[in-house]
């Protein structure tokens, strides 16, 4: 599975990240913070990462992905 | 064994100036017309590429010295030429390169202000906007010829300088010195002192770009030598990153003046004439100073103990070699082609020891030496 | 546990404390990763690069990343980077500016530096705001909206940067906003490879000062508002000028060729050297 990380020391929760994640993986916790709900439907298409404007949240993909050519493939 | 005989040449000052920085080492100009400077931009487009050099016609003075900041960063010995109305444009810059501490030598060839006042006359008139015209405190040294010779010397020196000390150097020159001619001969190259940046002694991970090694002067890389740091107009610590911190800022802007003013004894360049039994001493540089070495041997030959010191050094203001002469004459003579503004500087720190006499002339003629004669006989007592 | 590393970590300063200054959602950030990438992906060595700006809240960008960085004087970052890419052709000089940085008081330098041609990869981050001075007019703030410096509303046209750009020379001209992350890599990256004066419209939220104005409450709002207004250059084609009124066209405007300065510079002095 892919795992979306949060830095939440960097985050500012401008929520830029759950708003624009195609499967709605994100939603915010309590605090605000983002936080991953549904980790099964991640795609690992990155755009979560590539939007945050504080490099506050990090994709690693899995072997599946990886394979997968896109954007960011080479990752 | 082939004897070599020194040709005498004829050079106008501005040319001088051109000799001066390529021998210096200057590898980089860039500039925009204006009269009375534009022969220096001219000959540089000439030998720029000649000697492996860059030159570039920017779209102003401030882009200028802006190209200059930057070529210096990358590592070449940079210089531009303006007069009164460029050399106000350049001013920010001027600040950015002190704050920065980046080498650069910048020539106005002075004429008449405000605005654009007399573009073709002489004048002295810039004398406190080199030393002021950049905002906030700060050092500056500028240099101030009063012959083709010295307007080549001083050249040399403001790039020793302006790289000894990683600071901007101005050459502040009266429109008649960029504009006669004279013979000069001028020296070979290897009997120069070129001076260099401080280039840094560790390897790139223990650079500190702006830790003080002791003299005052951080060493400076150039961009590309692997040196990757960061440089800004803003108040920095050591490392370069911006700070307000008031521990990191002081020591900054107290150390940007005491790496220079810590030699305030090395920067002492005048020439004294007849100085030593004076009665009545005249301070003067520039065109003026010429002058004013007629009227003082013309004086002499009439009786009158007169001597003159030549400042070529106008900022920082020589203190101690002007406190000698306030404290050893009855009175000083200052004659300017401005209302009076070196004069200033000597009232300044003259603390009442002696009389201090002006004689400003902004017209837009020079001041002859029968109008200082005159003037040195009135005062005379 | 170890955190996955993200691939700025390879590039920011680990001197300089994070997160960064900008406000949150602000879209400086997402260009500043997508910079980074693009230059981690061509793998352009750390030494050879300079990373200039002028003053803005752009302006704070170089200093977070492990470059020869320059921060210079407001609007004058394209005369910095002349003399930098002169003096040592074989640097990679970019310049990132704000709106009001590049077209406002540095308009003048920019129109040189395209018509000059000396090779430079400019991006301009156009949030149509002064945001670090809070939000008054720039030259890009759209007609009668209310700005702190238009209390009554603002009189002037807002002109298209990129348009200038073109008619100035520059020899690469596109535009991308901070959504289109995609678009915005491959845009960077033909700036970057681009032998002459390329420049990158970077449409930029701003968050603090632009939101209101804009009638935007959210970066999110922000950027949905640059997803919905955007066209395709290829669209656009399709369109007419009253279908293009107010819409944002994305992608690469201008490709072309023309020596550069610097080339023809080197050309003369390897002329002059023979002599
Ligand atoms: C010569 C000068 N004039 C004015 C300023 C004040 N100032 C700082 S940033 C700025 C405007 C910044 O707007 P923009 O270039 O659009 O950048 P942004 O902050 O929006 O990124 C101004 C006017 C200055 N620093 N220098
Ligand atoms: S985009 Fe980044 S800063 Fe914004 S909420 Fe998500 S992780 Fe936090
Ligand atoms: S990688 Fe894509 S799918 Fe996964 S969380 Fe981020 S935006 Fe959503
Ligand atoms: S003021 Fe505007 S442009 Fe500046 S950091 Fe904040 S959101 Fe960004
Ligand atoms: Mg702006």
């Amino acid at each position: 599975m892919n795992k979306v990380e949060i830095y939440r020391g960097w985050c500012k929760k401008c929520d830029i990240c759950i708003a624009f994640c195609p499967q709605k993986v994100l939603e915010a916790d309590e605090e605000s913070y983002p936080t991953v709900v549904s980790p099964e439907k991640c795609t690992g298409c990155l755009l979560c990462e590539m939007r945050c404007p504080d490099f506050a949240i990090v994709v690693n993909k899995d072997e599946e992905s990886r394979k997968e050519t896109g954007p960011a493939a080479g990752k | 064994m082939r004897k070599v005989v020194k040709k005498q040449v004829l050079l106008q000052g501005n040319e001088a100036c051109v000799e001066g920085a390529l021998m210096a080492g200057c590898r980089f100009y860039a500039g925009y017309p204006i009269t009375p400077a534009t022969e220096i931009m001219e000959i540089m487009a000439e030998k720029m590429p000649e000697t492996g050099g860059v030159f570039i016609q920017m779209e102003d003075e401030i882009a200028s010295l802006g190209a200059v900041i930057g070529a210096s960063l990358a590592g070449m010995k940079s210089m531009t030429a303006t007069s009164g109305p460029g050399f106000s444009l350049m001013q920010e810059h001027i600040g950015f390169a002190g704050m920065a501490e980046v080498p650069c030598v910048i020539v106005d060839v002075m004429r008449a202000g405000p605005s654009t006042g007399l573009p073709t006359q002489l004048s002295q008139g810039d004398v406190m906007q080199a030393r002021w015209g950049t905002h906030g405190d700060h050092p500056i040294i500028v240099l101030a010829p009063s012959s083709v010779y010295e307007f080549f010397e001083l050249t040399v020196q403001a790039f020793n300088l302006s790289e000894r000390y990683r600071t901007p150097v101005i050459l502040l020159v009266d429109e008649v010195v960029a504009h006669m001619r004279e013979g000069v001969i001028l020296p070979a190259k290897n009997s120069l002192e070129i001076e260099e940046r401080p280039h840094p002694t560790v390897p790139p991970e223990w650079y500190i770009p702006y830790a003080d090694p002791g003299t005052g002067v951080p060493p400076m890389p150039a961009f590309g030598d692997g040196y990757r740091y960061h440089v800004t107009g803003l108040y920095h610590d050591v490392r370069g990153y911006p700070t307000v911190r008031t521990d990191e800022v002081e020591p900054l802007i107290h150390r940007l003046f005491t790496k220079i003013s810590k030699d305030f004894d090395r920067l002492q360049w005048f020439d004294a004439f007849e100085t030593e039994d004076a009665r009545v001493t005249v301070i003067a540089y520039g065109c003026v100073a010429r002058a004013a070495h007629r009227a003082v041997r013309q004086a002499r030959e009439k009786g009158l103990k007169v001597g003159l010191i030549k400042l070529k050094i106008l900022w920082p203001f020589m203190r101690r070699t002007i406190s000698g002469i306030l404290a050893n004459s009855q009175k000083v003579l200052v004659p300017e082609l401005n209302v009076g503004q070196i004069s200033r500087e000597v009232k300044r720190v003259n603390e009442s020891r002696c009389e201090v006499v002006t004689l400003n002339k902004v017209d837009g003629t020079p001041i002859k030496p029968a109008e200082i004669l005159q003037k040195l006989g009135e005062i005379y007592s | 546990m170890r955190q996955t590393e993200h691939l700025v970590h390879k590039y920011l300063r680990s001197s300089k404390r994070f997160p960064h200054i900008w406000c949150a959602g602000c879209g400086i950030g997402i260009f500043m990763q997508a910079l980074i990438r693009v230059i981690d992906q061509n793998e352009y060595s750390k030494d050879d690069i300079v990373l200039i700006s002028g003053i803005g809240c752009s302006g704070r960008l170089p200093v977070y990343v492990d470059f020869n960085t320059l921060h210079t004087t407001h609007g004058r970052a394209l005369t910095f980077a002349t003399g930098i890419k002169l003096a040592n052709p074989r640097l990679k000089v970019i310049t990132v500016m704000g709106d009001g940085d590049a077209v406002a008081i540095g308009g003048n330098h920019f129109i040189h530096a395209a018509r000059r041609n000396v090779e430079i990869a400019s991006f301009v981050l156009n949030n149509s705001v002064y945001g670090m001075t809070g939000g008054q007019s720039s030259p890009t703030t759209p007609y009668g909206v209310i700005t702190a410096s238009a209390p009554y509303g603002n009189l002037e046209p807002d002109f298209d940067i990129c348009r200038l750009a073109e008619a100035a020379g520059a020899v690469f001209v596109a535009r991308a906003t901070v959504y289109h992350t995609q678009l915005l890599d491959r845009l960077i990256d033909k700036a970057l490879k681009k032998k002459g004066a390329a420049v990158v419209e970077v449409v930029s939220q701003c968050t603090t000062y632009a939101g209101h104005f804009l009638k935007l409450k959210s970066p999110v709002d922000m950027m949905k508002w640059q997803k919905n207004n955007s066209v395709t250059v290829e669209k656009a084609k399709q369109q007419s000028e009253a279908e293009l009124e107010g819409k944002i066209v994305i992608g690469v405007l201008v490709d072309r060729e023309r020596p550069s300065y610097h080339e023809q510079y080197q050309s003369l002095l390897a002329e002059k050297s023979k002599i």
